[in-house]
């Protein structure tokens, strides 16, 4: 049952993302040109994603998981250097080429050599960001 | 933008939404692309691993078969600049374990619940990826 949810989740997240036009890094560079020709469609398919999660979010106060556990944890409102720094590397790549891991999976089908040499390094960036976690969170000594 | 782009990027909006209430509302958990990915990759997310193959599986998967089946041929419009895409690759995957989240997870599913982790490392990332645009403009001569 898990596992049929997730793969629907999937579906509709791939469908989502390629009918949206979000698997074209040429409109995701085009939204984060805001001082060349803007290309807002990121912002409709952003606005869009956010309105059935957020009822979702909100059917979250008075039920459980159909498949039972609990729902996530209330957010946590700390901000911390992981956060921004990690933010800013993944904006980095991400205004560099277009892609983020969403998108970057699902036009895998589609993307060619460079759509699997993204990935393969976005992997790697992946398995090596633990030891990047743990530098951070040792507390710097002044000076 | 051509005029339709709002309209398909609203309803693939909608549909990774639908997507994110599933998952949320189905199996308890947040649909962000680099969690589920990177809890492969490092082995944190062990136990689940069925559930994370099947959304990945369905993400791939999907895109695929209609990109298949659409008349016209999808393209990424990914640079040819292979050094590039692996950089790019390397820092979104190091970004989004260090920072826990992506487009999908703090973008999509953070915001829709006012979480201020989310809406920082969405505006950072954004500004992030918009810096860099501009000195691809700059320095390099385009995107």
């Amino acid at each position: 049952m898990r596992n049929m949810i997730a793969a629907l989740a999937g579906a509709l997240f791939g469908t989502g993302l390629y009918l949206s036009g979000m698997t074209d890094t040429q409109k995701v560079q085009g939204f984060l040109d805001f001082f060349g020709s803007w290309d807002p469609t990121l912002a409709f398919v952003m606005g869009g994603a956010i309105l059935p999660m957020a009822v979702a979010w909100a059917m979250t106060r008075t039920r459980r998981p159909v498949t039972g556990g609990d729902f996530p944890a209330r957010p946590d409102a700390r901000l911390d250097r992981k956060l921004i720094i990690g933010a800013v590397l993944f904006g980095a790549g991400w205004g560099l080429v277009g892609l983020c891991p969403g998108p970057a999976l699902a036009s895998l089908g589609f993307g060619g050599l460079g759509g699997i040499i993204f990935l393969i390094a976005m992997l790697a960036g992946m398995m090596i960001a633990p030891k990047a976690r743990r530098i951070l969170d040792t507390p710097r000594t002044a000076g | 933008m051509i005029e339709a782009d709002w309209i398909w990027g609203l309803i693939g909006g909608l549909l990774i939404g639908c997507g994110g209430a599933v998952y949320l509302l189905g199996n308890g958990r947040i649909m962000g692309a680099s969690g589920i990915v990177g809890g492969l990759v490092d082995g944190s997310g062990r136990s689940t691993w069925v559930e994370r193959i099947s959304f990945l599986a369905a993400l791939i998967l999907i895109p695929a078969a209609i990109a298949a089946l659409a008349p016209t041929p999808a393209t990424t419009h990914l640079t040819e600049n292979l050094w590039l895409v692996g950089v790019a690759g390397l820092l979104v995957g190091l970004g989004t374990r260090i920072g826990n989240g992506c487009t999908s997870g703090h973008g999509v599913c953070g915001i829709s619940r006012l979480s201020p982790r989310g809406i920082v490392a969405t505006l950072v990332y954004i500004a992030a990826g918009a810096l860099m645009v501009v000195v691809l403009r700059s320095f390099v001569g385009g995107i």
